[in-house]
């Protein structure tokens, strides 16, 4: 049984937390969610220069060429530090997209430069409330030409471009759109987490480029999402620990009726539960990211397993966490507020819980079936 | 990341394998014994062949086996049909403890027929007034020249019909702090004086016992450790209880809320279309599949060398309720006939029911979801434990209810 990071992992994990810690502090958090930016810039270069963007992209378009685990590690600590920035959007998504959809020519065009992180690309893929359905995308491709509206794309004022999903007369397409140009306008919309900028994308006859030439087949476009269900769910344990430490740090300085609120059973058994779901959310991602590394067919269960599983443990954290710092946790000052943003706004991208929870059980069918 | 063993793992479990495959009773005259009488056959049948108790010394009966051999060999033999294990709580609580706390020559006279089977050990620990307040336990032992005399009543103890030895942990002085005036000795459950009588469970079933002492004269040298230090051998029995307990659920396990969930309808369709249903499933499978994965990497780190710690506490915490959920919502998708516990006639043989009915019992036994909860709270996450009104205060003067 190796069923854990091996040693060279860990070494990163500490290094990405020491970084973190020392350029993403909570005051950055905090600069990009009181200001007028849609993420910290600077951060991202350094970031970049550590070549996070580069983790996973091959060593032949100017990746690293390293694995998905040092990806969820490095998306862990993202979590941990709910950094301000376009990481999920550009590297979860948009990278592998072009990666796993472009042509040679588009890959050449694009991943060196995503790898670099010399600019930022994202995917738009919502048009309207309620649940995505890929069969259903007014967004529309002709010719060389897009016409359609996206709304929200997380990230789509500071991306250069943009992964437009997209249907054609011959189906469904991932379209490569730049987004600086004359026939796309970027409105920003106003979410409850605004350290991530987000924005209603217009097309109307932009320019662009089929990823792949081809139509791509609904399940591959699953199987993408599989994989960045994997990454968020590392994304968001992250943001579920903090939430526990900070929990447990106030619940130990705090007194009331003569003692330390974390001496009282309600409050104890609260971050207990905080516990439990966070170690089982740390197992699923764990099998999880096995399954994105080795190429496993059980990553359809394995990803819709660590989302969920992610997704409440994060809220669940995020929720209780302000509970037990009760009044002040409520307040703009502290910072719990950052995780409560963050774990919704991950929660809600690429399918809410009700979607994962759906297709956790189809997965379960399917392999019940194969067995 | 993978879910092999190293290779001296491999070559272990194709040993263990080997033997099951050629020793495992599969007869009709085995299974016509009783399944205590099973029980200790196959136990004798391992111990001769060094694969009971491994992790215990040889001299002991074991074969000093690491933690992930043990749990290898645990994997291997649960693929075969093979009788309850009736020596759980002696091999896995008591026998550490007379390890730790024993003289030599009361570990050489009990150990290895205790790890042979042929002889059963019960743990006398709760009482009416003390269960999750362990150490609130009334029992008293008097000095009486080298022996002590036992009076008092002892509650859900497991196995105390079948058993030839207890261990117990009593009050000898009531006069000072309730840690402080216990003491812990082994008894012989055959003894004058030592009353057994069954607790019927809600469930119809008796798995436990009232053991009343009336009078029961131990010898001094019946004692572990010191007069008055009762309380830490006990821990050292408690500590071994989380792993002796373990988590195992029976079938109620999302497979089988799969095929319930096929077999019904909701509105002339499978209630597995139903996206309530679905959810449900869902949050099962991801409690199940966290405890299955939490396990691997707790099987990594015993395979590493590390010792198991609290965080193991989960296992229990979230497995017996989620039994308790589970069954509840099967037997709601069968409606009316989700009553029917008639083995003939219900679905799935009645085992929803049963795990219905026996769930409260998985909650509360070997600490109650509360106790475990604030053992991750304490143990896990550093909190202060709640204050304690009877603190510093003799036992005989502590208010009680």
């Amino acid at each position: 049984m190796n069923f854990e990071f091996s040693d060279e992992q860990q070494l990163l994990r500490e290094q990405a937390r020491g970084f973190l810690t020392e350029h993403c502090p909570t005051s950055a958090v905090r600069a990009v969610l009181d200001g007028d930016q849609d993420w910290d810039a600077a951060l991202w270069q350094k970031v970049a220069e550590m070549g996070w963007t580069a983790t996973v992209i091959p060593e032949a378009y100017g990746g690293l060429g390293l694995s998905y685990y040092e990806l969820a590690i490095i998306a862990e600590e993202m979590g941990r530090s709910a950094a301000p920035l376009p990481f999920s959007s550009s590297v979860y998504l948009a990278s592998e997209a072009i990666q796993r959809f472009g042509t040679e020519a588009q890959k050449s065009a694009w991943l060196p430069r995503l790898a670099g992180g010399e600019c930022v690309a994202t995917v738009a893929m919502a048009e309207r409330a309620g649940r995505l359905a890929l069969d259903r995308l007014e967004t529309r491709r002709s010719g060389s030409q897009i016409s359609g509206t996206k709304v929200p794309v997380a990230d789509a004022s500071i991306a250069e471009v943009a992964v437009v999903l997209a249907r054609s007369e011959a189906g469904l397409e991932a379209c490569l759109v730049p987004l600086q140009q004359a026939g796309v306008s970027v409105e920003p919309v106003l979410t409850f987490d605004t350290s991530r900028g987000h924005s209603a994308v217009t097309f109307d006859s932009a320019e662009a480029e089929v990823l792949g030439g081809t139509t791509i087949n609904p399940e591959d476009w699953e199987s993408l999402l599989d994989g960045a269900a994997v990454l968020l769910a590392w994304e968001q344990l992250g943001l579920a620990e903090t939430a526990l430490t900070q929990a447990r740090d106030y619940a130990l300085q705090r007194f009331a009726f003569g003692r330390a609120i974390g001496s009282y059973q309600a409050i104890k058994h609260k971050l207990a539960n905080m516990y439990v779901k966070n170690t089982l959310a740390r197992s699923n991602a764990y099998y999880g990211v096995w399954a994105l590394a080795e190429g496993s067919d059980e990553l359809p269960l394995a990803a819709a397993t660590a989302r969920v599983a992610a997704i409440q443990a994060s809220t669940y954290a995020a929720e209780e966490n302000i509970q037990t710092h009760g009044g002040m946790g409520f307040t703009w000052e502290f910072d719990c507020h950052f995780y409560l943003r963050r774990a919704k706004l991950l929660s809600l991208a690429i399918g809410s819980e009700a979607v994962w929870q759906d297709r956790l059980v189809s997965a379960l069918a399917a392999q019940s079936a194969a067995a | 990341m993978d879910f092999n063993d190293t290779p001296e793992e491999a070559r272990f479990r194709e040993e263990a394998a080997s033997w099951l495959a050629e020793n495992a009773p599969t007869d009709d005259a085995f299974r016509a014994l009783s399944p205590l009488e099973q029980a200790k056959v196959w136990q004798k049948r391992k111990y001769d062949a060094g694969w009971a108790c491994m992790g215990w010394a040889p001299e002991f009966g074991g074969r000093g086996a690491s933690a992930i051999e043990e749990v290898i060999w645990r994997q291997e033999e649960s693929q075969y049909d093979l009788p309850a294990n009736f020596f759980l709580i002696g091999q896995g609580m008591i026998g550490p403890t007379l390890m730790a706390w024993a003289s030599d020559e009361d570990k050489a006279r009990f150990l290895p027929p205790l790890a042979s089977g042929e002889e059963v050990w019960c743990q006398l620990f709760s009482e009416p007034a003390g269960g999750s307040d362990l150490a609130a336990l009334r029992t008293r032992a008097e000095r009486d020249g080298d022996d002590w005399v036992i009076n008092g009543q002892k509650i859900w103890t497991s196995g105390a019909h079948y058993s030839d030895y207890g261990v117990i942990v009593v009050r000898t002085d009531p006069t000072v702090p309730k840690h402080k005036g216990l003491s812990y000795f082994y008894v012989d459950m055959k003894a004058p004086g030592v009353e057994i009588k069954p607790i019927k469970q809600l469930t119809g079933d008796s798995d436990f016992n009232e053991v009343y002492f009336t009078d029961v004269r131990v010898s001094d040298s019946q004692r572990l450790g010191e007069v008055g230090q009762g309380w830490q051998v006990s821990l050292t029995t408690l500590m071994n209880e989380r792993a002796a307990i373990g988590g195992s659920f029976g079938q109620m396990d999302v497979s089988l809320a799969m095929s319930v969930a096929e077999e019904v309808e909701i509105d002339g369709r499978p209630a597995l279309e139903d996206a309530a249903v679905r959810a449900r499933i869902a949050n099962w499978y991801v409690q199940e599949a966290g405890l299955k994965y939490t396990g691997y990497r707790s099987l990594t780190a015993l395979s590493r060398g590390a010792l198991p710690g609290p965080e193991n506490s989960i296992g229990k915490l979230v497995g017996a309720p989620k039994m308790q959920a589970m069954s509840s919502y099967l037997m709601d998708l069968l409606g009316a006939s989700g009553a029917i516990a008639d083995e003939s006639l219900a679905a799935k043989a009645g085992i929803i029911q049963r795990a219905y009915m026996g769930a409260p019992g998985l909650r509360i036994a070997g600490g109650t979801d509360e106790i475990m909860a604030n053992i991750i709270a304490e143990r896990v996450l550093g909190l202060p434990q709640e204050p304690r009104l009877d603190k510093g205060i003799p036992f005989n003067e502590v208010p009680t209810g």
